[in-house]
């Protein structure tokens, strides 16, 4: 397999994140513009943070000023099952060389979908590598593209953007429902939707994030230990 | 908008990020695998983590007038709807995100 055949392919196996990254990442500069976020910044986020859901949730972040330790813990529980992704990949990219660290910055919830079955790697490990760091720098152009232009977008046309934050809603809601259909995980699901509620209720709405995670945590290591520690 | 700490906020979440990311790369390389308890909390918490966001993006939503919580509870519906019927994530953020702001602009002003 040469290069441009190996090129081919990863352009080929990123085509179906192409829509939704660029459509997302409109959302995401369309949102920092009407918050009153210059392009530089949103681009900046794209480049560098890439994570799609985090970014939405910086948004909220960043207006409302938190402290630099609430944007550390709220990262640390959106992105928590980046930990989860990485621990999978830890032996499809054991043999990867200077390219590794660019693989794993890289790895969001839909590069690792794309790139979680090595089966479909070139068999060289040089070629493998190039192909999985290529499906991920056109996942991330593709991230930044859409970005860029959703800051111009907002920057150019004036429209009543009232609403438009429940795109963030929106995304999670999809992608609540695709777990539904997709998993026979609806009772980690309902875990989650019941612990927030119950500690939106006692906590109020600026406090209840921390103990969600925390009651999410041990209600799952509850359900863990009734097994007798195997799943399934 | 204070221009400092938006620029450490920046940071300190895409450090966060990238320190996640890395994390298990340099923890179990090698020999050392995870143990079973660990990969049970990333087998069930995407599913959970889900469900609070969404409550996240709700917690605003008041009970006291309609306006203040039947767009979000509307919208919801169609956005669900709409992914089980297309299965279309696409479609199913931008129906919604449209219905959304047609009822809060012009609907429940």
């Amino acid at each position: 397999m040469n290069t441009k055949t190996i090129v081919k392919k990863a352009f080929l196996k990123s085509l179906p994140v192409m829509a939704a990254y660029v459509i997302l990442g409109m959302g995401f500069g369309i949102l920092m513009d009407d918050k009153g976020y210059a392009p530089v910044w949103s681009i900046a986020c794209s480049v560098l943070i890439f994570a799609g859901s985090m970014q939405y949730v910086t948004v909220d972040l960043l207006v409302t000023a938190v402290s630099p330790v609430h944007a550390a813990v709220m990262t640390l529980m959106v992105n928590a099952r980046h930990l989860f992704y990485g621990i999978s990949m830890i032996g499809k990219y054991k043999n990867m060389g200077k390219l590794k660290p660019y693989l794993i910055f890289g790895l969001t919830d839909e590069t690792y979908s794309l790139l979680c079955d090595d089966r479909d790697y070139p068999s060289e490990r040089k070629k493998a590598e190039l192909y999985c760091f290529l499906v991920t720098l056109f996942d991330h152009s593709y991230w930044v593209l859409g970005t860029v232009l959703g800051a111009v977008i907002g920057t150019v046309m004036e429209f009543n953007s009232e609403g438009i934050d429940f795109s963030m809603t929106a995304l999670f809601v999809t992608v609540f429902v695709e777990q539904w259909l997709t998993s026979k995980e609806q009772r980690s699901s309902l875990t989650g939707i019941g612990a927030a509620v119950i500690c939106l209720v006692i906590f109020g709405e600026s406090n209840f994030l921390i103990p969600t995670m925390l009651l999410i945590t041990l209600l799952l290591s509850l359900s863990y230990r009734k097994r007798g520690g195997l799943d399934e | 908008m204070n221009e400092m700490h938006s620029v450490i906020l920046i940071a300190v979440i895409a450090a966060v990020t990238m320190i996640l990311r890395f994390l298990p790369f340099l923890i179990f390389s090698g020999k050392r695998e995870a143990p079973k308890y660990v990969m049970f909390l990333g087998d069930k918490l995407p599913y959970a983590i889900i469900g609070m966001l969404i409550i996240y993006c709700l917690r605003s939503v008041s009970f006291g007038a309609v306006s203040g919580w039947l767009p979000s509870f509307l919208s919801i519906i169609v956005v669900a709807a709409l992914h089980v019927w297309k299965r279309n994530t696409l479609l199913s953020i931008i129906g919604g995100t449209f219905v959304y702001m047609f009822l809060v602009q012009a609907v429940f002003v």
